[in-house]
């Protein structure tokens, strides 16, 4: 999730309890951070002898794949996942090393934070203004047999940097200034809890067997296809059949994208549901039962408001809606809906409009 | 003064056309025996194919009688899955079906309200959706004697006798993707 919530610490502990079952387990590298925690967390297990490397001059440490390869361990505990080797080193990225440790028959335990990931870099600069230079594919993630999640909370988080627990008391003012807001924190969990979520269920449909009819084979497909890892579809229907098309839309979208979707009806406070109205309703409802989306009523007395409550709610990243009529008289004069959507809803969130088919029909448009 | 009265005679006239044209669909339902007006055409189908002719027959009904068309894609949900279940496969041949036949109708002018139904059998499934959707006729094409998808003879039997509509069966033709 973020620096501090105890990565590295839980690496070592679970190193401890391989080696505890008698398997021979190393500390292939180690940042402990001048954490005393984690330092006393790494006593008793062996570790890999750093190598010296220079980068531009200045001698730093870094882990000594030869000499770690060479010890032939039979699970290596490598921290910092997308760090980034010296010049002069076998590889560029820690990733390729262990890669390396990996194909010479070695576990490997590693860690990495959230927006380390290389297709949540740009969401993750987004939501806390907070770019990282060093990336891992998220290739490397989806092949790892298990991604466990630090999960804190962000206030316990903030009470650890406090504590002096993971940053010296000169530093804590200003990380507390800058990257370690409770926003920052809580969006950095909400992604991180996404991530892991996606990960189980990719797994999960990879390993499911194919079956005849009401078959997963279209997820095995999207399973095994590179995945837009993150995004959420929100597509604003209203109980009428003209919505019908927007949701198969929408759908498919989801499919391609290898994501959830949510069908959002922005109920007019006070309206009641019966008759055709409620036909219709449950018509979506079942229509998203189908599909395996989620049908979202919101009632709120401005649509704008109430979307862009759920998109917040529901971390969508993605809002499909259906081409508006014409505007007639003073309505000309009002911001179209799409625009006032993007300015209502979180950066970075995308909305596209899905065209009418009456109107498609209609010469010269 | 007599421009003036020209105008108000072709006023005249313009509003007796749109009000012809407004009260003409009403004034035939009327004149046709006072018969309750379909308003709902339901057109089952299974599977990746649907007959054209059975498609084509429901189109021209739904247009004749002002109806709704409520083309329906039946799904079969195994016993070993729940029958609530999300169904992505069949619900991925279902909307590229249920496309088509909307741009179908569209081009016609028909009103379309989709349905994708499942139930443990073709026959659960259009029970269910007879039971939840008011509708009005059932086009429903029988399936092939080569034993093809859809709707067979007992099947057919079962929706004559217990369909809360007119049904209107077409013999088997040609089948088009």
């Amino acid at each position: 999730m973020a620096a501090g919530v105890g990565k590295t610490y839980r690496m070592l502990q679970e190193g401890h309890a391989e080696a505890d079952a008698g398997r021979d387990v190393v500390i292939g590298y180690l940042e402990p951070h001048k954490r005393e925690e984690t330092s006393a967390q790494a006593r008793g297990l062996e570790v890999v002898p750093r190598r010296r490397a220079a980068i531009r001059e200045v001698e730093v440490e870094e882990m000594d794949l030869p000499g770690l390869l060479a010890r032939a361990p039979e699970l290596a505990l490598i921290d910092e996942l997308a760090h980034t080797n010296p010049p002069g080193l076998e590889h560029g990225k820690r990733f390729e090393d262990i890669a390396d440790v990996l194909a010479a028959g070695i576990d490997v335990f590693s860690t990495v934070n959230v927006q380390h990931l290389e297709s949540l870099n740009d969401q993750v600069a987004e939501l806390t203004g907070v770019r990282v230079r060093e990336t891992v594919p998220d290739s490397v993630l989806g092949s790892a047999d298990e991604v466990v999640l630090i999960d804190l909370t962000p206030e316990a988080l903030i009470e650890r940097l406090r504590t002096g627990k993971i940053y010296p008391g000169e530093n804590v003012q200003a990380a507390l200034e800058n990257f370690f807001k409770i926003e920052n924190l809580a969006a950095l969990r909400e992604v991180s809890l996404r991530q892991v979520a996606e990960d189980v269920e990719s797994k999960r449909l990879v390993y499911t067997e194919l079956e005849p009819v009401g078959t997963r084979q279209e997820e095995k497909v999207a399973a095994d296809a590179p995945k837009a890892v993150g995004e959420r579809l929100l597509a604003l229907v209203r109980p009428q059949p003209s919505s019908q098309r927007l949701v198969r839309r929408a759908w498919r979208s989801a499919q391609r994208l290898g994501t959830d979707l949510d069908l959002l009806w922005v109920k007019p406070p006070g309206q009641q549901v019966e008759g055709e109205l409620e036909r219709q309703v449950t018509a979506l409802r079942r229509l998203a039962s189908v599909l395996g989306a989620t049908f979202l009523i919101a009632e709120h007395d401005d649509l704008v408001a109430g979307v862009a409550r759920v998109v917040c709610e529901r971390g969508s990243t993605y809002i499909m809606v259906g081409e508006s009529k014409p505007a007639k008289g003073f309505a000309r004069l009002r911001e179209p809906l799409p625009q006032r959507l993007m300015r209502a809803t979180p950066p970075g969130v995308d909305v596209r409009i899905v065209a009418h088919r009456a109107i498609e029909r209609e010469p010269g448009r | 003064m007599i421009a003036p009265a020209l105008l108000g005679l072709a006023l005249l006239v313009a509003a007796g056309v749109a009000g012809f044209a407004f009260v003409r669909p009403r004034l035939r339902q009327r004149l046709d025996g006072g018969a309750e007006p379909v308003r709902r055409i339901l057109l089952p189908f299974t599977g990746t194919v649907i007959s054209r002719r059975a498609l084509d027959a429901a189109l021209r009904l739904a247009r004749a009688e002002d109806a709704e068309l409520m083309p329906a894609y039946l799904a079969q949900v195994p016993m070993r899955l729940p029958l609530e279940c999300p169904i992505p496969n069949e619900a991925g041949k279902a909307m590229v079906m249920l496309e088509a036949i909307e741009q179908r109708a569209a081009a016609q002018g028909v009103k379309v309200d989709a349905r994708v139904e499942r139930g443990r059998s073709y026959r659960h499934a259009l029970a269910r959706l007879l039971d939840s959707e008011p509708v009005d006729r059932v086009v429903v094409p029988a399936a092939n004697s080569d034993g093809g998808e859809g709707l067979g003879g007992e099947d057919l039997l079962w929706l004559l006798e217990k369909a809360p509509a007119e049904v209107l069966i077409l013999r088997p033709a040609i089948m088009h993707k």
